[in-house]
């Protein structure tokens, strides 16, 4: 399993075209992928679970993926979080 | 066999082109308890599956056409169909509890339509609109029928529907739709006012064109004249080609007054205003050289979802416009909900004469909180441009009265909080009820002006519905008791060195405009399309003579001898 905590520095959040470029790239993996904010979990790989947590700029959340992918998974999210959602 | 059709043209302008036929499928369902798990499984994954080559055809399309950032809503939508959180719980459901598919859908979707509408943010309650759209597309393949989207629309086209819904006219693509008709619906319904803005010529009105236009006939749309014409004949089709070639001829001749200044041949200076309903009606007002908004109806803002809007919502968008107009006068009526403007969401109780009852002003000085909202965002937005607050539907001094003390409430605690608030803000009236035009004297000492809203007007003046086909002949914008209300309006406002304006259709009528040259008005707001042509109207005139047609259409007896009289004056100033 692999984990790893980001702050958000976007200043839309996790809205639109962020969310979508991390569902689109969750989706290439098998293992399983959450993003955690707030205490709640949901499904990386569900657009509408991903924008009902409504993340904002500022935010901390933690990314865990668990399957035979993982590790590749973590490393795919990493980079898409580092162009422009996170630092 | 060529038919013919008469409605009310609702925005002027010839189109020529196929008739397509807006229905909305019926996807009512009900929960079925079913036998074949597997068989309802694969036909809501086909169902699927053609939703999703659906959308890739007009993501494509609608890329080419109109570029990447049109194209990303569906972008959107198809990362919804492939949703495990969405798809995988309509499967589980099916499976769980031997239920049908399109059931299954339809709930599955309504909860996350639901917890996205409660969202406090535009963004996410826009991508509630988009879950919905989604799921019909694939409620329909899962029953079976077909949808039509206004923006899969790929050839020259003139929509015939029963009626248009703010969010179909915001779909309509200009380039492929040449022109609408409607069954129901006036000038002043919605769909025609965005019909305007949009500059797309439209009949509305007409009562059965959903039942008498096929799909694919050619149809033309004479929105000058307010006819329909359904499978033309040679001639018919050559006349009308001629008479949209010398329209746009006399557009191309008026669009050369974008830039000039309102003058009559005596060279007295009128301001001639636009009337807009959102931010997004700015494009007509500049393309139209308008000299300021003369009315900005601010009830866009709370039609068409599911609460009220916030005070930073309703300040972008009086911010954007006051901004875009750059100086120009902004005249911003408050909220004016209520008569056959309903908010759900107010849940306010059915009344038997809504025009006469709970509405406009009358309901924000009782909900004052919602009135206050409003009043605080107009506020903070006086400091970005010329903003004036008008208020609708003022009956007494008293409402005035009233509705001022709150806004300078509103305005003291602004300025102590440190707010920066424009301090010369002009706070006028809207004229629509006759006790308010006959008050006029003692009002004019109050306000700083006067907008005659002449709609409301002549309804409560002639007391008939404007609705009501049956008594549309009593709408008399020239009945001579019309204009002598105007005319009391007007003297009463000059009398203490404040201004007139008239927002109703009355100001960019062609026969009205001599009249209310003649009287003295002082701004004429109107749809910006007509702005270009009262422009060319008024440089004809001499308002020396119009003021003697004034005096002498005040003396007549009948709207239809001031018509005439008006009519050869015309002829003769021509």
């Amino acid at each position: 399993m692999a984990e790893k905590n980001y702050k958000i520095t976007a200043d839309t959040g996790i809205h639109a075209r962020p969310a979508t470029q991390l569902v689109n790239k969750a989706g290439q993996f098998e293992s399983e992928i959450t993003l955690e904010y707030k205490g709640k979990s949901v499904n990386l790989k569900s657009i509408m679970g991903v924008m009902s947590l409504g993340v904002a700029q500022g935010a901390e959340v933690t990314i865990k993926a668990e399957g035979p992918d993982a590790d590749q998974a973590m490393a795919g999210i990493d980079e898409v979080m580092k162009a422009g959602l996170s630092e | 066999m060529s038919q013919q059709l008469t409605g009310i043209g609702a925005s002027a302008g010839i189109a020529i082109a196929k008739a397509f036929r807006l229905e909305n499928p019926d996807l009512s369902v009900e929960r079925q308890p079913i036998t074949d798990v597997d068989a309802e499984l694969s036909n809501f994954n086909a169902a699927l599956e053609t939703s999703k080559k659906e959308l890739e055809v007009i993501r494509a399309k609608t890329k080419q056409d109109l570029g990447e950032e049109h194209a990303e809503i569906f972008s959107a939508h198809l990362l919804v169909l492939s949703d495990p959180e969405l798809v995988d719980t309509i499967r589980n459901k099916v499976k769980d509890e031997n239920v049908n598919a399109a059931f299954s859908l339809k709930e599955v979707a309504q909860q996350f339509i639901t917890i996205f509408e409660s969202m406090d943010n535009e963004y996410m309650k826009e991508r509630a609109a988009d879950i919905r759209d989604v799921s019909q597309r694939v409620l329909a393949h899962v029953l079976g029928k077909s949808i039509v989207s206004l923006a899969e629309i790929n050839e020259e086209v003139v929509l015939l529907a029963e009626d248009l819904t703010p969010s179909d006219t915001a779909q309509l693509n200009k380039q492929f739709v040449k022109g609408f008709v409607t069954d129901i619906g006036g000038r002043t319904s919605h769909s025609a006012i965005m019909a305007r803005s949009m500059e797309i010529p439209a009949v509305v009105g007409t009562k059965s064109i959903t039942e008498q236009g096929e799909n694919g006939v050619t149809v033309i749309v004479d929105g000058l004249e307010g006819t329909v014409i359904l499978n033309p004949s040679e001639g018919e089709l050559a006349f009308y080609r001629q008479k949209q070639a010398d329209y746009e001829e006399q557009k191309k001749e008026w669009a050369k007054l974008v830039n000039e200044q309102t003058k009559t041949q005596d060279g007295h200076h009128v301001e001639l205003a636009a009337n807009i309903g959102t931010p997004n009606d700015l494009v007509g007002v500049k393309n139209n050289g308008a000299e300021g908004i003369g009315l900005y109806r601010t009830e866009f803002l709370y039609m068409d979802r599911t609460k009220l809007p916030t005070e930073e919502e309703q300040f972008d968008a009086y911010k954007k416009v006051v901004e875009e107009m750059n100086g120009k006068p902004v005249v911003i009526r408050t909220l004016d909900i209520g008569g056959d403007k309903e908010l759900p969401y107010l849940d306010l109780p059915k009344e038997m004469n809504p025009f006469l009852g709970f509405r406009a002003i009358r309901l924000c000085l009782e909900k004052t909180d919602i009135f206050r909202t409003q009043l605080r965002a107009l506020l903070r937005a006086s400091a970005f441009g010329n903003l004036k607050i008008m208020f609708p539907m003022i009956a007494t001094l008293q409402e005035y009265r009233e509705a001022k003390a709150i806004l300078e409430e509103e305005r003291q605690s602004l300025v102590n909080a440190g707010t920066e608030v424009s301090n010369d803000i002009e706070i006028g009236i809207m004229v629509e009820i006759p006790s308010t035009a006959v008050m006029a004297r003692q009002f004019a000492k109050e306000v700083d002006f006067f907008s005659i809203g002449t709609n409301d007007l002549i309804q409560y003046t002639m007391a008939a519905d404007r609705m009501n086909e049956k008594v549309s002949y009593l709408y008399q914008p020239y009945n001579p008791a019309i204009l002598t209300l105007v005319k009391m309006v007007i003297d009463a406002s000059h009398a203490e060195g404040k201004w007139t304006g008239m927002c109703g259709e009355m100001a960019g009528d062609n026969i009205a405009i001599p009249l209310l040259l003649g009287l003295g008005l002082d701004e004429f707001s109107m749809s910006a399309t007509s702005i270009l042509p009262a422009r060319s109207q008024l440089a004809s005139l001499s308002k020396e003579a119009a003021k003697s047609l004034a005096e002498q259409a005040l003396t007549m007896n009948t709207a239809d001898e001031v018509k005439d009289l008006v009519e050869s004056f015309l002829a003769t100033t021509k």
